[in-house]
């Protein structure tokens, strides 16, 4: 069968796949009418965001050592990968002050160091868990002179969440020797190392 | 003292340069005033730099270019590479690779066991 359209290699098989159709010819009677302004179909959109590939050295357990934003070199455990294609990781709290928050990627290290997180139950976070409640607007000019906010307060949902990961993850934690002071321990790079080098 | 390592048919010698770093040969042949022609098991017969080369203690009994058999029941016979990795400077070059291959978990470990040792000897030299 001849191949009409454009047909294009999918990425990693020998398969084609028809990404565009063939124009269909125009069979038997022309339209009768012609619209009097030229109506423009709107452009199909090929486009798609593709989910964000989860490097291979990122397993969920996989101890992970922050790079940036407020907890950078700590070294916290990968929970899981969210739709949005950011990792889900914790301290967890209680053992190095990290709570359950989103991370891209590409500002952590992976090491080698891996722990059984499969009788952890993590399905029920995904990234609205994390968008937090809309903020009023400020109104006018009133807001310059207002007081700010107090401390913002967490919600007793948020806190049962943190304390029920946390006690699934300590005992896990307590199996290797070591592990605690580990994760409780900054990560930094010292006189004469050599990151390029160095296997984490 | 007279020299006592002696580039000769049978001297085992590591490679101290390149992709190759650390493993051991023996020379089975010599070629020219640069040059020897080295084998071992695992590897294709090929020559070398002597730059490129450092002379061990071990000398394994072989005649010029033997085949690859000869020289592996010369080498098995005389456990010239077991005897090298057993030497203070085998052992140094095994210690060098499990540091450049150890994790950062394994070094955290490694830097507690370090400070555990050194505060036993602080508290025993008071």
């Amino acid at each position: 069968m001849a191949r009409t359209g454009v047909w294009k290699k999918k990425s990693g098989s020998s398969v084609f796949e028809k990404v565009l159709h063939a124009e269909k010819k125009a069979t038997g009677k022309s339209p009768r009418f012609y619209a009097p302004e030229d109506v423009k179909a709107p452009l199909a959109k090929k486009a798609t965001n593709k989910p964000t590939k989860l490097r291979s050295s990122l397993t969920p357990g996989t101890v992970l050592i922050l790079l940036a934003g407020h907890f950078k070199g700590k070294r916290v455990i990968f929970l899981k990968q969210l739709p949005s294609g950011l990792l889900l990781v914790t301290g967890p709290y209680g053992v190095n002050g990290v709570p359950m928050r989103r991370v891209n990627q590409v500002y952590v290290i992976a090491t080698e160091t891996k722990i059984d997180i499969s009788s952890v139950d993590v399905s029920k976070y995904d990234d609205s868990y994390f968008k937090g409640a809309k903020k009023e607007k400020k109104s006018g000019s009133d807001s310059v002179f207002k007081e700010e906010a107090g401390k913002k307060e967490l919600s007793a949902d948020y806190l049962k969440n943190q304390k029920a990961m946390d006690s699934a993850l300590t005992p896990i934690i307590a199996k290797t020797k070591d592990l605690e002071i580990y994760l409780k321990a900054h990560f930094s790079l010292k006189d004469g190392d050599r990151p390029h080098l160095m296997k984490f | 003292m007279p020299f006592t390592r002696l580039v000769e048919v049978g001297r085992v010698a590591m490679v101290n340069y390149g992709k190759d770093y650390g493993k051991l040969v023996v020379i089975v042949d010599i070629i020219d005033q640069a040059r020897a022609l080295c084998d071992a098991p695992d590897m294709t017969r090929k020559p070398m730099y002597f730059k490129r080369l450092a002379i061990t203690e071990f000398v394994i009994d072989i005649s010029k270019s033997p085949n690859k058999k000869t020289l592996i029941a010369a080498l098995n016979s005389s456990k010239a590479f077991e005897k090298f990795a057993e030497s203070a400077w085998g052992k140094k070059l095994a210690a060098k690779k499990a540091k450049a291959a150890s994790t950062d978990f394994s070094r955290f470990k490694a830097m507690i066991a370090k400070k555990a040792k050194s505060a036993k000897i602080k508290a025993a030299l008071k």
